[in-house]
């Protein structure tokens, strides 16, 4: 589904991807987990198309297609999700609009009629509940006055409405406490399937209690530096990163 | 990217652009008192109105133009312009008789004048160059005893009430503009609403000009009497032309007790070319009165389109327990400079007025509001409520806020709030990252951000209103 090699990536002419090399197939999920700075949120970044970032060097195919050619909204509709670690607020715009927006989009990219009234809102009915999405938070403004909790779940919403390939959740525990963690991660279990694959890139050992790893990848210095399987993130939580980077620099 | 994408998203061309080949009586440039006078003659108007319009030219001759505003206009010669120009016939008695060329430059615009009386119930009066081509539904409306009819045609069948409200609310001493268009008027609209009456319609107004160098002078009277009820709209647009041409317009408004007086305007005169090249000047003097108790008027406005807007549609709040409201949208785009906003005059017990103004800039483009606020010393209780917004798009673009307040009784509340805002490109990139195209997700935050204002527009307007102002930011954010 997603082959990345080699790549390089750079923020206002730093370097922060350098070489970075990662191939998921359908039906995988993927943590990415390594100390601040590693690169984690960049790689989120490059893969949707961010322009505050340059690759200067490396491939990215998606479904065979050339990912790096694709302008950030082609990319979204070729089945790329992200679940944003900071959600921005849009205020005036509601969800309902911004959603009916977003799958009217995708469905004409897909050569697709617009969705009707009643399918939307039947939609919308059925992937609130599927997330534990409070009614009133649909009505209101894009993120807007929502606390941290309420906007992660509202990213988990629109992952449900827009039904990805390939979804990175950024971050998504972070800001969030035990019971809104287990809501996000139950939301994100029932949307998979062998279909679609996931990347969870995060701090803590703590989610991937909640969404189990079928591979754990710790990034350092902008470089995937070791690869295991879910055992790697008790693992790290238990001793930390240093001694993955005196291996590293050894 | 961020001026990349503004850039993308400012460049559509404007679609009203098209003039017409039509023939015009057409009089020759410049401005005297003989000018005056065959205006007066050309338009066969009674001695009193000529008189009225030779006073306002008098005084025109010993004012200046005004300075305050926050605007760079460049100087105007007032003798190159014509101040009368007609397209040729002679008075239409039904639609069949109307010249084909122009009810095709109206269907063009979106008004089939036929289409509309029959399906949607709106009484039009559109008035292209200085004349009132036609005005619809007007047979409809007199059975209510409702006058809906070009402001010429009032000055010859109901002189009485033009002789008592003309001027009523914006003296020809008011402003050098005010001065000028009571001059020089060419027609314009009138409504009366008699006592008890709710008007069944909206009433609406299309201004277009199509003449080479004129100035168009419209003026609009409204007067609802006490107890009734109207909705009125009014749109404009002109041809595309290189140099600028010169929009000096008056509103009157006058509100009696109980009544209640919805005004509504999108305003798309030619803003120019993306260099600043053409457009019209658009210098307008709006005001309206809320003479009786419990008296209401509401303002609402979405400007996109001039190359220079001056214009401060106001109220009087005189009758106790009367209330205003002043909603704005003002656009600017390109070398656009608009210096609008509104005054609250509150002179009666319990008076209330709400200005919400809500000011976009892209471009290298200036947006000013200007509002004042007085409170008078018998306006116990009198309360208002101010809130601007600007949205920048861009670092090249100026947003300034110039609140003005005068409290001169000291029960009054006065509130003012304001915020400026930038489209960020977070917001850009959140709104891509879910399939939406930047421009598409500039439409969407830009009419988020002017949903309050949109929501007071009728049905019909608001979609009108929504695409113009997609269109008028097309190519501009970031």
């Amino acid at each position: 589904m997603l082959q990345i090699k080699n790549l390089h990536a750079n923020i206002n002419g730093k370097e922060i991807l350098k070489g970075l090399t990662l191939t998921v197939k359908p039906g995988e999920i993927h943590a990415i987990m390594g100390p601040n700075g590693a690169g984690k949120s960049t790689l989120a970044s490059v893969l949707t198309g961010n322009p505050a970032f340059e690759v200067t060097h490396g491939s990215v195919s998606f479904h065979g297609k050339d990912l790096l050619e694709l302008a950030p909204e082609q990319r979204a509709n070729e089945g790329i999700f992200l679940s944003f670690q900071y959600p921005v607020e849009i205020p005036g715009v509601s969800m309902v609009n911004f959603m009916r927006t977003a799958i009217n989009e995708q469905r004409k990219y897909r050569n697709q009629d617009p969705i009707s009234a009643t399918d939307f809102l039947r939609l919308m009915r059925e992937k609130k509940e599927l997330v534990e999405m409070d009614n009133k938070l649909t009505s209101r403004s894009v993120n807007e006055g929502f606390s941290g909790g309420e906007k992660k779940r509202n990213e988990i919403f629109q992952m449900a409405m827009l039904n990805p390939s390939l979804s990175i959740l950024d971050e998504t525990d972070s800001g969030l406490d035990i019971d809104a963690l287990r809501i996000v991660a139950n939301g994100v279990n029932k949307l998979k399937n062998a279909d679609n694959a996931t990347i969870v890139i995060t701090h803590y050992q703590r989610l991937l209690d909640y969404i189990v790893p079928d591979f754990v990848h710790v990034l350092y210095d902008g470089r995937i530096v070791k690869t295991g399987d879910k055992n790697l993130a008790l693992e790290l939580e238990d001793k930390g990163y240093d001694w993955i980077k005196q291996e590293v620099e050894a | 990217m961020a001026e990349n994408i503004l850039h993308e998203v400012t460049q559509a061309d404007y679609k009203y652009g098209f003039t017409t080949d039509i023939e015009t009586d057409i009089i020759p440039i410049g401005l005297n008192e003989d000018v005056v006078r065959l205006i007066s003659a050309k338009k066969k108007e009674p001695e009193w109105m000529l008189e009225y319009r030779l006073k306002a030219f008098r005084h025109w001759l010993t004012m200046k133009m005004p300075e305050w505003a926050h605007l760079k206009i460049p100087e105007i010669n007032y003798q190159s312009i014509s101040y009368y120009a007609a397209p040729r016939t002679n008075g239409p008695k039904s639609l069949d008789e109307v010249d084909p060329e122009l009810l095709k430059t109206f269907n063009k615009l979106g008004i089939p004048l036929e289409e509309q009386m029959a399906l949607s119930g709106i009484a039009v009066d559109a008035v292209m160059d200085s004349v009132s081509v036609k005005t619809t539904f007007k047979e409809t409306l007199a059975e209510k005893g409702i006058i809906f009819c070009s402001f010429s045609e009032a000055v010859e069948h109901h002189p009485d009430l033009i002789q008592k409200y003309m001027a009523s609310v914006v003296p020809i001493t008011d402003n050098f503009f005010a001065a000028l268009n009571s001059a020089v008027f060419s027609d314009g609209s009138f409504v009366y609403i008699p006592k008890g009456v709710r008007c069944p319609m909206e009433l609406s107004t299309y201004f277009r000009i199509n003449a080479i160098n004129t100035g168009q002078f419209e003026r609009t009277l409204i007067v609802a009497d006490e107890d009734s009820y109207v909705s009125y709209l009014e749109g404009c647009t002109a041809p595309t032309r290189d140099e600028n041409q010169l929009h000096a317009a008056i509103v009157e408004i006058i509100v009696m007790k109980n009544a209640e007086v919805k005004y509504s305007t999108v305003q798309n005169w030619y803003p120019g070319d993306k260099e600043g090249k053409g457009g019209v000047y658009n210098f307008v003097t709006k005001r309206g009165i809320c003479k009786g108790e419990n008296s209401k008027l509401s303002w609402t406005q979405v400007e996109t389109g001039s190359a220079i807007t001056w214009k401060y549609p106001s109220c009087i709040l005189q009758g106790d327990n009367s209330s205003a409201e002043f909603y704005s949208v003002a656009v600017t785009n390109h070398h656009q400079q608009a210096d609008t906003g509104t005054k609250m005059i509150h002179l009666g017990k319990n008076t209330r007025s709400h200005i919400l103004s809500k000011g976009i800039s892209a471009g290298v483009s200036n947006n000013s509001y200007r509002g004042l606020v007085r409170v008078g010393v018998n306006a116990e209780n009198a309360r208002n409520y101010s809130q601007c917004d600007s949205l920048l798009l861009g670092d090249k673009c100026g947003a300034h806020t110039f609140p003005y307040m005068e409290v001169n009784n000291e029960t009054a509340i006065v509130e003012h709030e304001a915020t400026t805002s930038k489209i960020s490109e977070d917001q850009i990139f959140y709104c891509n990252q879910r399939g939406i195209s930047t421009e598409d997700a500039v439409g969407l935050i830009v009419n988020g951000y002017a949903k309050e204002v949109l929501n007071k527009l009728p049905m019909e307007f608001a979609v009108e209103a929504q695409k113009l102002l997609q269109i008028t930011l097309e190519g501009s954010v970031g």
